[in-house]
C-alpha cells in the first residue's frame, strides 16, 4: 500500500457545445478529446462502464464523487479495452482497497490514452445536460489547454451522436465461440454490435454455445452456425443508421428462429418491425432504474445505458409484418419503452441491461425466458 | 393494487423511552407512519409511553395512549378500541417484542387483530438466532453465496464453555437473543471474560440463550437497508460501510453511506444476499436492514443480522438518500405496492427504484462516558453511544470534518497542532476501539505513521486511511503556505476543513480567517438531497453545503424563520429540544412564515424534510449557522432566526450570531445572558425582591473555599454555561472541594465555578411558562417527587403540584413573572425553585424551552412550544387566547381540580454500563443528570398516574412478595409509615439489622437479612446480594448513606439492576410507590386517550 502525495496537478478544462465550461484537474492522460457527454448515475461497477462498448465515443460524467476506490482488475472489464472517450469525475482515489485490486484506475486510463478531468462540479455539469440534453463535449488538458474560443471551436467542429453508426468500430472483426458450462443444450447466434462480456456469460452459464459473430454478419452466417436462436447485443450509436442488422434481423424473424435482443438489439427489432427510433433528451444512464413487466406487474430494478429509444404506443398492441407486438416492460421513471414482445413470432428485446454488468440481477430471467423460448421451439 | 379496504383502524406501538440504543429514530418514523396512515383515512391509535415525542402530540394520531406499552396495558387498549390491525414495526425492538407477547398471549385472536407489517413466524426467523442460521443456509442453496460465521446455541454456562472448544477456542462473541442494540453482547477472550458477559447475556435474554460464534473481528462492516412490498418487489434504499471494522456495534461506529470499498460485484453478491434473506425471512411489506461481515483478504461473506423492522439504520438511510423508510412501509402495511408510491422528492417518479447518491454521509456517535465516569469506554458489540451527528458532503473528508464539528464536544475535531505524541504509543493506543478513536489515528498520522501501519493496528479499510492521509496533506499544505491564498483556502474547504480549523493551524482567530474567505468570495454553495444524483428535478428543499461551484437554493418571497436545532442528542440535550423546535416549525408555518430548520441530529423529526419549509442538514457551529443564514438572506426576506427552542446548543450561538448581524427574535441575547451569568442574574433577584440560597462564584481553590466556609457545607458546586448538570456535585468538605476544582478543567475567568448552598430536604419545583413583555401564561408547575439535590431531568415529577396550595402557586406565578420581566423574556423560561422551611428560594432560570415543555403540553394540553414561537415572532398571549392556541382563560396555574394527574419518570442507562472489570455501575442519582429518557404516567389519582410511570419505566411495581429496605439513618424518620403501608399490603419486609431494629420498635416486623458485607452464614444464610440474584425479593429500598459507607448499597443497587427488581433510592420515591401499590391494588387500572382527558379539561376550563 503506498499513499500518493499532492503532487502533480494538472490544469483541466471541460468545454460544452452551448458554451459551459468547468476547470479542472487532469486525471488519466494528458491531451484532449471529444464524444457526446453523457451522465451515469451508478455508484459502483465503473471498471464495467468504461469497458462498455457502448460508451464508445461519449464522455462519461460519474455523479458518484468518488470513483476509483476498489482500483482495476483483470476480472470485471465488459470487453478488451476501455471505450469511453473521456472521464468525468470529481474525487479520484489515490489509493486503491480490493483484494482483487491488481493497479489503479489512474494507471489504467493513463496507459489507455483515456483523457480525463477531475475535481469539477460534476452534479452542476448533470443538472446541465439534464436541462440541456445531451451534447458535444471536449476535455483538454495540459498543453492542449487554449483560448476558451478556440476550444468552443473544436468541440463545435466534431461529430455528433445522432445519425453516428458506430457498432462496426467495437465490435469483433473475427467470429469467436463462447462455450457452454457443462453440457452444450442450445447453440446461439450473437450479433456483436458492441457486446459486453457478461451477456454470453449469462447465456453460457444456462447450457448456451454462444457464437459471437461481427456486426456484419449476413443471414447466412447466421444460419451458418446452425442456431437454436439469434441474439442482437447492445451497442453504440444511432439506431436508425443499422439498416443492415434491420435487414437481416428481419430474415430471422421470417424464418421464426427465435431471437433475443439487448438495448441496441431491441432498437434493431423496433426498427424491423416497424417501429420508428428517437434520441432521449438525456438518455437512461445507472443501475437504479424501475422497469416494470408488463405482464406480471412486478417491478425489476436494473441497469440502464441507452440514449435513444423504440417509439412504440404503451395502450394497445400493434399490428406488424410479424403479427402482434406488445410493449413487455416499461420505465416508471419516465414511460419509456423498454421491452418488446412479439406475440406471434418467437422474439422479444428488452432495452435494458439484464447481463448486468454492472448492476443488479434482478433481470436475469430474461435469460431464461430465451431459453425457454428456444426450448418451446425446437420441442 | 391499490390499499386495502378491510382495514379501517390501525394501533401504532411506540418505542417508549428514549434509551441507548432505541432513541428519536422511532419517534421520526413513528410520527412518520401515523400521519400517512391518518391521511389514507384510518382511524390511527397509538400507544407510546414517551411525551417527548411528536408522535404522541394528539393531532399525530386519533387516539393517543400515554401509558406503559406492556402487553398489560395494550390489551387494555385494544379492548377498548377494538383495531383492526397491529402494526408493530416501527416502534424499535419494544414496539416487536409487545406484539409477539400479544399474539402469544392470545389476545390478537381474542379481539380479531391482524398483525401487519410482519408476521409473527417471519419476526422469529430473523431475530431467532438459531432460526436466522438456517435462513441463511436455505439462502446460501438457493443463491451460492452468504453464509453465517460458526456458532453455537447455549441455554447454560456449561453449554456456553463446551461451546468454545466446538468454535476452535478464543476469541469468540457472544449475543444474547431478543435483545436490543445488542445489549450483553461482547468479545470474551478467556474464560473469565466468557463466564462475565455469557452469564450476563442469559440473564437479559427473555429466552434465556445466548449464541457463541466466530470471531470475525477487523472484517469489513456493511448493512443494507431494504424494503419488499406484497408483490415481492424489492429495493435496496441504501448500503452503508462502517468505517470501524467488525467489533464495534454499529450505533457506535462511524458509518458511511454508500459503501465506499466496494466494487459492483460484490456489491451485487450483498445485495443478492439481502433480497434473498427478506424473501426467506417472509418480511411481506415493508423494511428490514441486514448487516453483512467481508473478508478483506478474500471477500467471504458472512450475514451477520436481520432486524425485521423499522430501525436506526432505516432512520439513518432514510435521512442519507431522502426515501423515506417508515412512511413507506405504512403504505406498504396497508396494501400499497412501491410501484403505486410516488417517490415524495421527485414526485415525478416512483419509489420502485433505488436511490443513488452523489454526495457522501457520514455518521459519527456521541458518547456520554463522562456522565459515567466508573464505566468501561472501550467500544464492543453493545451500543454505549447516546446520540449521533450525520454530516452530508461532496466527498467523504467534507461530510466527515462537517461530521466530527457536528458532535460539538471539545476534541471531536482534527487539531493539527502541538505535539502529536509518541507514534507507538498512539498505534497501541488505536488498537482498541474507542470514542475518539479517528482522533488518536489522526495524531499517529501526524506523528509518523504510515499507512500500512494504522491499517494493521486498526483494520480500518486502507482506502479510509488514505482519506485520513489527505486530510492531514490539506493541513500541512496550510501550515506551510506563505500566505492564504484563494486556492489553498478553497481547497481546504472542500476537505471540509472549518474556518477554526484553518485559524488554529495558521495562528489566527476564527473571525479573521472568515474575513479573509468572504473577502475572497469562498463561500458555500447548497447542494440538494434528490435520490437520484440529478437526474430528475427535486421539489423538496433539502440542503446540505458543500464548496462546489453552482448553489440550488431558490428565490423565496414569503419570510423565513430560521430554527436552529440541537444537534445530536446527550445526555441532558435530547428529543425534549427537538420537539419544541417542531413545534416551533409547524406554529409559524401555519402563520405564515417560510419555515427553514437547521439541525444536523438524523435521528429527529425536525431533520425530516417534510417538517419544515426547507431543511439544512449542517452542523450548528457559528460558521455554518452564518453561512445558511446568508445563503438565506440572498433567497429573500428573513424575518429572525430562533435560538430559543434547541437547548444550549443554539442559545450558545446566540450571541456571536447577533454580533454578526443576524436578527435574533425572542428573548434577546442580552437577556439570555442576563439570566444565565450567576451575577447579573442575582442583581434581577435581588431587584425583583426573591431569595436565592447563598452562594458565590469563584475560579480558584481560595476563592471557592472562601465561600463555601462562609455558607456552610454541603455547598454544589458545578461550572457555569452547562446543560444537564455537568460537571454538578454536592460537595461535603473541604478535601472534596479541592480535588473537585483542581479536576474541572474548564474554569476560567469567564467560566467561573458556581458554589450554592445546598438546600437539604428542600422540596423542589420546575415551572414552565410564557412571557411577552406584558403578560405571563404558566404553562405548568411540576412538584418534584425526588428531594433536591438531584438533578431535575432525574427527578420524578407531578403535575398538578401534589402538595402545594394555591398560596404556594400564586407566590411562583408572582417570582416566575418578576424574573421573566426582570430578565427581558419573550418566550418560554423555565425556572428552578426549592422550596425549604416555607421559604421559596430561585435556583436557576432558563430563558429557553426547557426539558419539561413536551410533558407540560401533553399534561395541560396545550401547545407551549407552538405559543412561545409565535411570541418569538411578536404575537401577544392575548392574541394566542384569541386564536385558540392558549386557552381562552385560565393557565397552568389554575388547572380545574379534576384535572388528571401526570407524573413524569427519568430512565437511566445504568444497565448499559461496566466498569473494566465488568462490574455494574451504580444507580445513585445526583445534581449530574444521567438519565436518558423519560415516560409519563397520566390518571385521574397521583397513585394510579405513579404507578404507570413505573411500569413505563422499568416494570410495574410489584403488589405483593417481599421487600427489602436498607435506609440512611436521616431518612429513617420517613420510612416508618410507608414500610407500615407495605406491611398492610401484605408483603414480607426484609432488612440488614439497623433497619429491621428501628421498624420493630415502631411495631413492624422484618426479617434481618446478611449484609454483603458480613458474607454468608454459617449456616449458608445468603447475603441479601444473594437473595437478590436468586430472585427472591420482589422490590428494594436502598437509599445512599451521605457520601461514604456506599459499597453496601453498591452491591444491592447494582444486582437490583442485573436482575431487574425494582430499586428505590429515595424515601420519597418509597412514599409515592406506596401510593401506587395503594392504587393497583384497588379498582382495575383503565386506560385513557390524551384526546378524551384533554376533551375532559377543556370542558373542566371552560364551567
Amino acid at each position: 500500500m503506498t499513499t500518493s502525495t499532492r503532487g502533480d496537478r494538472i490544469p483541466a478544462v471541460l468545454v460544452l457545445e452551448d458554451g459551459r465550461t468547468f476547470r479542472g484537474r487532469a486525471y488519466g492522460a494528458v491531451g484532449e478529446t471529444f464524444g457526446e457527454a453523457v451522465f451515469s448515475t451508478g455508484m459502483t461497477g465503473y471498471q464495467e462502464t468504461l469497458t462498455d462498448p457502448s460508451y464508445h465515443r461519449q464522455v462519461v460524467v460519474m455523479t458518484a464523487p468518488h470513483v476509483g476506490n476498489t482500483g482495476v482488475n483483470d476480472e470485471d472489464p465488459e470487453s478488451k479495452r476501455i471505450w469511453v472517450s473521456g472521464y468525468v469525475v470529481r474525487d479520484p482515489a489515490r489509493v486503491s482497497s480490493n483484494w482483487r485490486a491488481q493497479r489503479s484506475l489512474d494507471e489504467e486510463l493513463t496507459a489507455q490514452g483515456v483523457v480525463g478531468i477531475s475535481g469539477i462540479d460534476t452534479r452542476a455539469l448533470t443538472r446541465h445536460l439534464r436541462e440541456r440534453g445531451a451534447m458535444r463535449v471536449g476535455i483538454f488538458s495540459g498543453q492542449a489547454i487554449a483560448d476558451e474560443a478556440v476550444l468552443l471551436a473544436k468541440v463545435q467542429a466534431s461529430p455528433q451522436m445522432k445519425g453516428a453508426d458506430l457498432a462496426a468500430e467495437v465490435a469483433t472483426t473475427e467470429p469467436y465461440v463462447i462455450p457452454a458450462v457443462g453440457t452444450r443444450k442450445l447453440t446461439v447466434a450473437a450479433v456483436d454490435l458492441g457486446i459486453k462480456a457478461m451477456t454470453p456469460q449469462r447465456m453460457a452459464e444456462r447450457g448456451i454455445e454462444v457464437h459471437v459473430l461481427p456486426a456484419t454478419a449476413t443471414l447466412d452466417d447466421i444460419y451458418a452456425v446452425r442456431p437454436d436462436g439469434v441474439f442482437f447485443s447492445n451497442g453504440p450509436g444511432d439506431p436508425a443508421t443499422a439498416d443492415h442488422q434491420m435487414t437481416v434481423l428481419r430474415g430471422v424473424l421470417e424464418r421464426g428462429t427465435p431471437f433475443f435482443g439487448i438495448c441496441f438489439g431491441n432498437q434493431i427489432l423496433g426498427r424491423a418491425l416497424g417501429f420508428g427510433t428517437y434520441k432521449l433528451k438525456y438518455g437512461h444512464r445507472g443501475i437504479n432504474q424501475p422497469v416494470q413487466d408488463r405482464s406480471t406487474g412486478k417491478v425489476e430494478v436494473t441497469a440502464h445505458n441507452h440514449g435513444f429509444a423504440v417509439d412504440a404506443p404503451l395502450d394497445r398492441d400493434s399490428e406488424t409484418p410479424y403479427g402482434r407486438v406488445r410493449v413487455s416492460h416499461v420505465c416508471l421513471n419516465d414511460d419509456v419503452v423498454e421491452g418488446l414482445e412479439c406475440l406471434d413470432t418467437p422474439a422479444f428485446s428488452v432495452q435494458y441491461h439484464p447481463e448486468a454488468a454492472a448492476g443488479p440481477h434482478d433481470a436475469a430471467y430474461l435469460f431464461d425466458r430465451f431459453v425457454s423460448l428456444m426450448e418451446g421451439q425446437r420441442a | 393494487m391499490p390499499k386495502r379496504t378491510d382495514i379501517q383502524s390501525v394501533l401504532v406501538i411506540g418505542s417508549g423511552p428514549i434509551v441507548i440504543g432505541q432513541a428519536a429514530e422511532f419517534d421520526y418514523s413513528g410520527t412518520q407512519a401515523c400521519r400517512v396512515l391518518k391521511s389514507e383515512g384510518l382511524r390511527v391509535i397509538l400507544v407510546n409511553s414517551n411525551p417527548a415525542t411528536i408522535m404522541t402530540d394528539p393531532e399525530i394520531a386519533d387516539a393517543t395512549y400515554v401509558e406503559p406499552i406492556t402487553p398489560e396495558f395494550v390489551e387494555k387498549i385494544i379492548a377498548k378500541e377494538r383495531p383492526d390491525a397491529l402494526l408493530p414495526t416501527l416502534g424499535g425492538q419494544t414496539a416487536l417484542n409487545t406484539a409477539i407477547s400479544l399474539h402469544e398471549q392470545g389476545v390478537l385472536d381474542k379481539y380479531g387483530v391482524e398483525l401487519i407489517g410482519a408476521n409473527v413466524e417471519a419476526i422469529h426467523k430473523g431475530e431467532d438466532r438459531d432460526q436466522f442460521k438456517t435462513v441463511v443456509e436455505a439462502v446460501n442453496a438457493k443463491i451460492g453465496h452468504g453464509e453465517s460465521a460458526r456458532s453455537v446455541i447455549c441455554h447454560t454456562m456449561e453449554e456456553v464453555l463446551a461451546g468454545v472448544e466446538r468454535l476452535g477456542g478464543y476469541p469468540v462473541v457472544v449475543r444474547p437473543s431478543f435483545t436490543m442494540g445488542g445489549a450483553g453482547s461482547g468479545f470474551a477472550h478467556d474464560e473469565d471474560e466468557l463466564r462475565r458477559i455469557a452469564g450476563q447475556g442469559l440473564t437479559l435474554s427473555p429466552t434465556t440463550e445466548v449464541l457463541l460464534e466466530e470471531s470475525i473481528l477487523g472484517w469489513k462492516e456493511y448493512e443494507l437497508e431494504l424494503m419488499r412490498d406484497k408483490h415481492d418487489n424489492v429495493v435496496v434504499v441504501c448500503s452503508i460501510e462502517n468505517f470501524d471494522p467488525m467489533g464495534v456495534h454499529t450505533g457506535d461506529s462511524i458509518t458511511v453511506a454508500p459503501a465506499m470499498t466496494l466494487t459492483d460485484r460484490e456489491y451485487q453478491i450483498l445485495r443478492d444476499v439481502g433480497i434473498a434473506v427478506i424473501r426467506e425471512v417472509g418480511v411481506d411489506t415493508g423494511g428490514c436492514n441486514i448487516q453483512f461481515a467481508v473478508n478483506p483478504e478474500d471477500g467471504r461473506v458472512i450475514v451477520i443480522e436481520m432486524n425485521p423492522r423499522v430501525s436506526r439504520s432505516s432512520a439513518l438511510a432514510s435521512k442519507a438518500t431522502g426515501f423515506p423508510i417508515a412512511k413507506i412501509a405504512a403504505r406498504l402495511a396497508i396494501g400499497y405496492t412501491l410501484d403505486e408510491i410516488p417517490n415524495d422528492i421527485t414526485e415525478q417518479t416512483p419509489a420502485s427504484f433505488e436511490p443513488t447518491l452523489d454526495y457522501v454521509v457520514v455518521k459519527v456517535p456521541r458518547f456520554a462516558f463522562e456522565k459515567f465516569p466508573a464505566a468501561d469506554a472501550t467500544l464492543t458489540t453493545t451500543m454505549k453511544s447516546v446520540g449521533e451527528a450525520m454530516a452530508i458532503g461532496r466527498n467523504f473528508p467534507e461530510a466527515l470534518n462537517k461530521a466530527l464539528r457536528s458532535l460539538e464536544k471539545k476534541g471531536s475535531q482534527f487539531s493539527f497542532v502541538g505535539d502529536p505524541g509518541d507514534k507507538g504509543q498512539l498505534l497501541a493506543a488505536a488498537r482498541l476501539p474507542t470514542d475518539g478513536r479517528i482522533n488518536t489515528v489522526m495524531r499517529a498520522i501526524r506523528a509518523g505513521a504510515t499507512a500500512r501501519e494504522v491499517f494493521e493496528a486498526t483494520r480500518i479499510d486502507p482506502w479510509f486511511v488514505d482519506q485520513l492521509f489527505l486530510i492531514k496533506e490539506i493541513a500541512d499544505e496550510l501550515a506551510a503556505a506563505d500566505r492564504l491564498g484563494p486556492e489553498l483556502l478553497a481547497e481546504a474547504k472542500r476537505y471540509g476543513f472549518s474556518d477554526a480549523q484553518i485559524a488554529e493551524i495558521r495562528g489566527l482567530r476564527e473571525e479573521v480567517v472568515r474575513e479573509v474567505r468572504h473577502t475572497l468570495g469562498v463561500r458555500p454553495v447548497y447542494k440538494t438531497v434528490d435520490t437520484c444524483a440529478a437526474e430528475f428535478a427535486a421539489k423538496t428543499p433539502y440542503f446540505y453545503s458543500s464548496y462546489d461551484e453552482e448553489s440550488e437554493v431558490a428565490p423565496r418571497e414569503k419570510p423565513a424563520v430560521i430554527i436552529l436545532g440541537s444537534g445530536p442528542n446527550r445526555i441532558g440535550q435530547g428529543i425534549e429540544f427537538d420537539y419544541s423546535c417542531v413545534h416551533a416549525s409547524f406554529a409559524l408555518s401555519a402563520a405564515g412564515y417560510e419555515t427553514v430548520m437547521v439541525n444536523c441530529n438524523p435521528e429527529t423529526v425536525s431533520t425530516d424534510y417534510d417538517t419544515s419549509d426547507r431543511l439544512y442538514f449542517e452542523p450548528l457551529t457559528l460558521e455554518d449557522v452564518l453561512e445558511i443564514v446568508h445563503a438565506e438572506q440572498q433567497a429573500g426576506p428573513i424575518a429572525g432566526v430562533i435560538v430559543q427552542l434547541g437547548g444550549q446548543t443554539p442559545l450558545g450561538l446566540a450571541q456571536a450570531l447577533k454580533d454578526n448581524g443576524v436578527p435574533i427574535v425572542g428573548t434577546s441575547p442580552e437577556a439570555i445572558h442576563l439570566a444565565e451569568d450567576r451575577g447579573a442574574f442575582g442583581r434581577v433577584l435581588t431587584e425583583a425582591g426573591l431569595p436565592a440560597p447563598k452562594h458565590g462564584t469563584a475560579t480558584t481553590f481560595e476563592q471557592a473555599k472562601a465561600i463555601a466556609d462562609e455558607i456552610g457545607y454541603p455547598v454544589l458546586v458545578r461550572p457555569s454555561y452547562v446543560l444537564g448538570g455537568r460537571g454538578m456535585e454536592i460537595v461535603y468538605d473541604e478535601a472534596r472541594l479541592s480535588a473537585y476544582i483542581a479536576e474541572s478543567t474548564e474554569i476560567s475567568p469567564d467560566r467561573p465555578v458556581l458554589v450554592d448552598r445546598f438546600l437539604d430536604d428542600a422540596i423542589e419545583i420546575d415551572v414552565d411558562a410564557l412571557y411577552d413583555g406584558t403578560e405571563l401564561y404558566l404553562g405548568g408547575v411540576m412538584e418534584h417527587i425526588e428531594e433536591a439535590g438531584i438533578h431535575s431531568g432525574d427527578s420524578a415529577c407531578a403535575l398538578p403540584p401534589m402538595t402545594l396550595g394555591g398560596y404556594d402557586i400564586k407566590r411562583l406565578r408572582a417570582s416566575t413573572e418578576a424574573i421573566a420581566k426582570g430578565v427581558g423574556v419573550r418566550g418560554l423560561i423555565n425556572i428552578q425553585f426549592a422550596l425549604a422551611g416555607d421559604i421559596l428560594y430561585v435556583l436557576e432560570a432558563n430563558p429557553r424551552a426547557s426539558r419539561t415543555v413536551p410533558f407540560t403540553s401533553k399534561a395541560t394540553a396545550v401547545p407551549l412550544a407552538k405559543a412561545a414561537a409565535r411570541i418569538s415572532l411578536g404575537a401577544t398571549i392575548a392574541e394566542l387566547r384569541a386564536e385558540g392556541i392558549l386557552p381562552s382563560s385560565g393557565d397552568g396555574g389554575t388547572l380545574p381540580l379534576d384535572a388528571p394527574i401526570s407524573v413524569k419518570e427519568a430512565v437511566l442507562p445504568w444497565s448499559r454500563f461496566r466498569d473494566a472489570s465488568g462490574r455494574g455501575v451504580d444507580t445513585i442519582l445526583g445534581p449530574e443528570m444521567r438519565s436518558t429518557g423519560e415516560v409519563m404516567g397520566i390518571d385521574a389519582v397521583f397513585g394510579t398516574a405513579y404507578a404507570k410511570s413505573q411500569a413505563a419505566a422499568y416494570g410495574a411495581l410489584p403488589t405483593k412478595g417481599r421487600a427489602f429496605i436498607s435506609i440512611a439513618n436521616r431518612d429513617k424518620r420517613a420510612m416508618i409509615f410507608p414500610a407500615r403501608a407495605l406491611v398492610d399490603h401484605g408483603f414480607e419486609l426484609l432488612a440488614t439489622s439497623g433497619t429491621a431494629e428501628v421498624l420493630r420498635r415502631n411495631g413492624i416486623e422484618a426479617t434481618v437479612v446478611r449484609k454483603q458485607s458480613e458474607g454468608t452464614g454459617p449456616n449458608g444464610e445468603p447475603t441479601i446480594v444473594q437473595l437478590i440474584h436468586d430472585a427472591r425479593v420482589d422490590l428494594i429500598v436502598n437509599t445512599p448513606y451521605g457520601t461514604g459507607g456506599r459499597l453496601d448499597g453498591y452491591d444491592i443497587r447494582t444486582a437490583a439492576v442485573a436482575r431487574g427488581v425494582p430499586c428505590l433510592t429515595t424515601v420519597q420515591a418509597l412514599a409515592a410507590a406506596v401510593q401506587g401499590i395503594d392504587a393497583l391494588g384497588g379498582d382495575e387500572v383503565g386506560v385513557r386517550s390524551l384526546q378524551e382527558h384533554a376533551a375532559h379539561l377543556t370542558a373542566a376550563r371552560a364551567k
